[in-house]
């Protein structure tokens, strides 16, 4: 019987840093200007055009550098990053340790304090890491190449829109306007060909928790574009007829973009390219380790078949065949053009690579088996708390992959108490209050959880634990629950403040300008 | 032979792998898999490299293949356009490797509270320096965040066309056309080819009653400031569009506050803010915009706002969530997702280190420097510095057309001596000849832009 562990979060009442400040206080003083520079420069301001020089000064706070360090030391440990809890509860974002030796690596002046322009016999080592990715990732997937300029799997999905906007301009089949895509794969998968310009098609799920090849077959036509799917989709259900659904829609002239953000339990057991995917995207900042840096940091490596290559964002990292010299390759006139500037975010790949380069292929693939047996694992536990559900159990008792998307609208039912309130409740252990789903809420009550491969079977049991100890207490102590949390950094707050354009502030002055001080 | 345990994979020792399976009533992993049909399986070990799985070998060799790189750190580097050298202070870095800030996700109000409060000053004081009440959360870039604040003007507006200047930068209009493109008519506005600055005769031809929002940038690509940006925003106003102004954050110590002169909405880049160049993967963007319910409904970023708990705490949550495409999906006009949010907080801890004097001394400083390197690179014979006359902040523009020699050429040579010439801007920029766009910051000192000036006298000569 595991045994929950007393636990309060660090709460420090830090007040907002406009509140501390401190008139004439210093946190950092700027280089000084040598008299030469002076003498010869003048005073600055009257190089500025009167009209666009400052009229007053912004209104920063004012603080010496402990207060600052202080400051945001202790807003750190109000925060539940992967590094201190068990972290499994964000379903679909494939939480897992990002190894230190990564960001040691990544800090050092030879990644930290490259420029993007530099020439490339000065990027000899950046570049041969980024190709080598490249050659990965293509082995992982099956596709010809990736490019590593898109920043997390949205801007992926939305690159790979545009690459199938280009196919199919190129192929003068421009009327070919929609994208399929369905409930339960990740909302940007409608989002990012919206964006680029495509009507999108919604397929619902059948009893088996993932859309029938029918529903597919019915959904195509002579517009279709193309389909962005995901596989197993949020519920961790893996669909067998993915590859009959791809001769679907390419039968209609559409092609395909497999969304791979959350491919931990895949590695090595089967690939995009595979089930005949024309496209397809991975997560470095989730499957391949890259930490989420507070939503940041992140790379969405889009990949595709020799055909489609052409129209990737330029540059790519190429080698010279003959010499060995690796270069960037800016000369691409049927590219889709820049995502972003520059390469992306190159740090996240070098870290990615090194992760990879620490596992090799059977390692990998020992990733995605113990990702499977953890969630599985927890699967069990978690379906024998009362009020708790596995959602299709009864249309479908396929093992799950790497995630599941839970149902406690029994629990709802019995207590009136909500998944929020669980999940809130849960803080109160010290664990990330979880993820319940995607918006719209299919599955009734949703929760949503995703063990990876680097939690222990003691975390798996902890965390089982803690829901069976939070779904008791919603049955004998029901009012603890609701008023949670009651160890936590902060108290219950109303969100409807932030839905109020009287209320909602969402600057320091929009707050004083509203509410007045403090 | 069953796999030994892996130091990042706990359950990777094959003990607690067969007790788990038991647990699970499960003959072995295999079995898991059983959903996925024998085609569509991987009959093959996926062929990778063997493993560095000791960690002293691993960094070994990855040391060892990084080390080929040459950073800024180990040439001068006059490179910027769009990615800029500036000092990074130590308590930047500090709290940029903090495990709870780097490996935390998508926690909120309760779990991640800090890291809300984090976010939400760095959005402030960006509100603060240019002085509008609502700012967004990160976008990936400085041209994401414009692409985003043209594609919110069209919304807004209910009209078909931007206009932008010709001397934005090329990669950044190439991120503007891709995301507007589909629902915007993208027109770009030529400059005054001896100044660098918006050519207003043609401005006005382009303004008509279809135009959403006039763009333009202080400090521009080129290194200007838009002398005439009240006048362009005027102008803009007049036929109905807004004025959208996209601005270096780290000048606004010293320019003004961009609503001051007309702005609506007000763009930019948070790298400069005690943020490394990282190969470019330092950018981060922001969009500000007026705190009305129009603006805030047609923004697609993630948006913290500030509240109070029930026991009267600070507390942080999403700000109209519902506007947001993971909840409208294939209904939204703009998808969101995982952006720069790291950079935000640390561009925070950046501002509130320097302080509004920090800020207006380091743009004092930034402004000197780059006049003096001006002033010497143009005493060279044949070198026109600076070669536009619109007042410039941190990077200029040299011309070499009269010494003979290509851009290319020069940088070439300056590398063999150890330093990176500034960005060529001759393939972009044709009407400006054999010209290069240097940037000088507070990281250059006198001796810096000296050893430029002497070494640079030598490659023309």
């Amino acid at each position: 019987m595991t045994r929950l562990r007393p636990f309060h979060q660090a709460s420090w009442n830090e007040p907002i840093l406009h509140e501390q400040t401190s008139p004439g206080e210093r946190g950092l003083l700027p280089p000084t200007v040598e008299p030469e520079i002076a003498a010869l420069a003048g005073d600055a301001s009257s190089a500025l055009p009167g009209e666009l020089r400052r009229s007053a000064p912004p209104g920063l706070p004012e603080l010496s550098q402990p207060q600052v360090l202080r400051h945001y030391l202790r807003l750190s440990q109000e925060t539940l990053g992967n590094d201190v809890n068990i972290h499994l509860g964000l379903g679909t974002c494939t939480m897992k340790y990002s190894p230190k030796v990564n960001e040691e690596l990544i800090r050092s002046h030879k990644v930290a304090d490259l420029h993007p322009l530099q020439d490339d016999e000065t990027l000899q080592g950046i570049l041969e890491a980024m190709w080598r990715f490249e050659r990965t990732l293509c082995e992982v997937s099956g596709m010809e190449r990736f490019t590593f300029q898109p920043g997390g799997g949205s801007q992926a999905v939305y690159a790979n829109a545009l690459m199938m906007r280009a196919y199919h301009a190129a192929r003068g089949e421009s009327q070919r306007d929609e994208i399929l895509t369905t409930i339960f794969s990740h909302p940007c998968d409608g989002a990012g060909p919206a964006t680029a310009g495509f009507k999108v098609v919604t397929v619902y799920a059948g009893e088996r928790g993932y859309p029938d090849v029918d529903a597919i077959r019915a959904a195509v036509s002579e517009r279709t574009a193309g389909l962005m799917i995901t596989n197993p989709e949020d519920t961790g259900i893996f669909n067998p007829h993915i590859d009959e659904i791809v001769e679907i829609v390419h039968d209609a002239g559409g092609l395909c973009h497999y969304d791979q953000a959350n491919a931990n339990g895949l590695f090595g057991i089967t690939r995009a390219r595979d089930a005949g995917f024309d496209l397809c995207q991975f997560n470095l900042h989730k499957t391949f380790s890259s930490p989420h840096c507070s939503m940041g940091m992140p790379v969405g490596a889009s990949g595709v078949t020799g055909e489609l290559a052409r129209f990737l964002p330029a540059p790519m990292v190429e080698r010279d065949g003959a010499s060995g010299r690796f270069y960037l390759d800016y000369d691409r006139p049927d590219s889709v053009g820049k995502l972003r500037a520059f390469h992306g975010v190159p740090a996240t790949v070098v870290r990615s690579y090194a992760w990879v380069l620490a596992l090799g292929g059977e390692g990998l693939r020992e990733v995605a088996e113990v990702a499977v047996l953890n969630n599985n694992y927890l699967a069990k536990k978690v379906a024998e708390i009362p009020g708790i559900e596995i959602s299709f159990a009864e249309g479908n008792s396929d093992r799950r992959l790497e995630q599941i998307r839970y149902s406690l609208e029994r629990l709802q039912q019995e207590t009136g108490l909500s998944t929020l309130d669980v999940a809130r409740r849960t803080v109160d252990f010290g664990v990330s209050q979880y993820f319940p789903s995607h918006e719209p809420w299919i599955v009734a009550e949703p929760m949503t959880l995703e063990p990876a491969e680097t939690v222990s079977r003691a975390d798996l049991d902890t965390y089982a634990a803690i829901l069976a100890r939070v779904a008791k207490e919603a049955r004998e102590e029901p009012e603890l629950v609701r008023s949670s949390p009651h160890r936590s950094t902060v108290h219950y707050m109303d969100p409807e403040p932030h839905n109020d354009p009287e209320r909602w502030a969402l600057t320091w002055r929009a707050w004083q300008r509203k509410h007045g001080e403090g | 032979m069953p796999y030994t345990a892996h130091p990042y994979i706990p359950n990777s020792v094959p003990r607690i792998k067969e007790e788990m399976l038991r647990e699970i009533g499960a003959a072995s992993i295999e079995e898991l898999y059983g959903a996925i049909p024998a085609r569509l399986r991987l009959d093959r070990p996926l062929d990778l490299p063997p493993p560095l799985a000791s960690e002293a070998n691993l960094r070994r060799h990855l040391e060892g293949l990084l080390d080929t790189n040459r950073s800024c750190k180990e040439t001068l580097s006059f490179l910027g356009g769009g990615c800029w050298p500036h000092y990074v202070p130590a308590v930047c870095d500090e709290i940029a490797s903090r495990g709870e800030f780097l490996t935390a996700y998508y926690g909120e109000t309760y779990s991640d509270h800090g890291k809300m409060q984090a976010l939400f000053e760095g959005a402030s004081m960006l509100g603060d320096l240019v002085e509008l009440d609502a700012v967004s959360q990160p976008t990936y870039d400085w041209g994401t965040a414009a692409a985003t604040a043209l594609s919110m003007a069209g919304r807004l507006t209910g009209r078909g066309k931007v206009l932008v200047p010709e001397s934005v930068a090329p990669e950044r209009r190439s991120v503007i056309h891709g995301y507007c493109d589909a629902s915007l008519d993208v027109v770009e506005v030529p400059f005054e080819p001896g100044s660098g600055l918006l050519d207003l005769e043609a401005l006005r031809s382009l303004l008509d009653s279809d135009t959403a929002a006039v763009y333009v940038e202080n400090p521009g690509y080129l290194g200007t400031i838009e002398t005439r940006s009240a006048r362009i925003a005027e102008l803009a106003h007049e036929a109905g569009a807004l004025a959208v102004v996209g601005v270096d954050p780290i000048s606004l110590g010293v320019l003004e506050a961009p609503p001051r002169y007309g702005a609506d909405l007000v763009c930019g880049e948070l790298q400069p803010l005690g943020i490394h160049m990282g190969f470019g993967g330092g950018l981060a963007g922001f969009v500000a915009m007026p705190d009305e319910e129009r603006f805030i409904a047609e923004c697609p970023t993630f948006l913290i706002g500030l509240a109070k708990t029930s026991q009267g705490e600070w507390g942080f949550g999403e700000v109209v969530w519902e506007r947001m495409s993971y909840v409208t999906r294939g209904d939204s006009s703009e998808y969101a997702g995982t952006t720069q949010n790291l950079w935000l907080i640390v561009a925070g801890v950046y501002l509130a280190l320097l302080g509004p004097r920090g800020l207006a001394e380091l743009g004092e400083g930034i402004t000197q420097r780059a006049r003096y390197a001006a002033a010497k690179l143009g005493e060279l014979p044949g070198v026109e510095a600076p070669a536009l006359s619109g007042p410039f902040f941190k990077e200029l523009v040299v011309r070499f057309d009269g010494t003979g020699k290509t851009v290319a050429e020069v940088n070439r040579t300056l590398l063999d001596r150890g330093i990176h010439g500034g960005v060529d801007l001759s393939a972009a920029y044709p009407q400006l000849g054999q010209s290069a766009l240097y940037c000088v910051t507070e990281v250059h000192t006198k001796p810096d832009i000296d050893r430029l000036v002497e070494t640079l006298s030598e490659v023309i000569a």
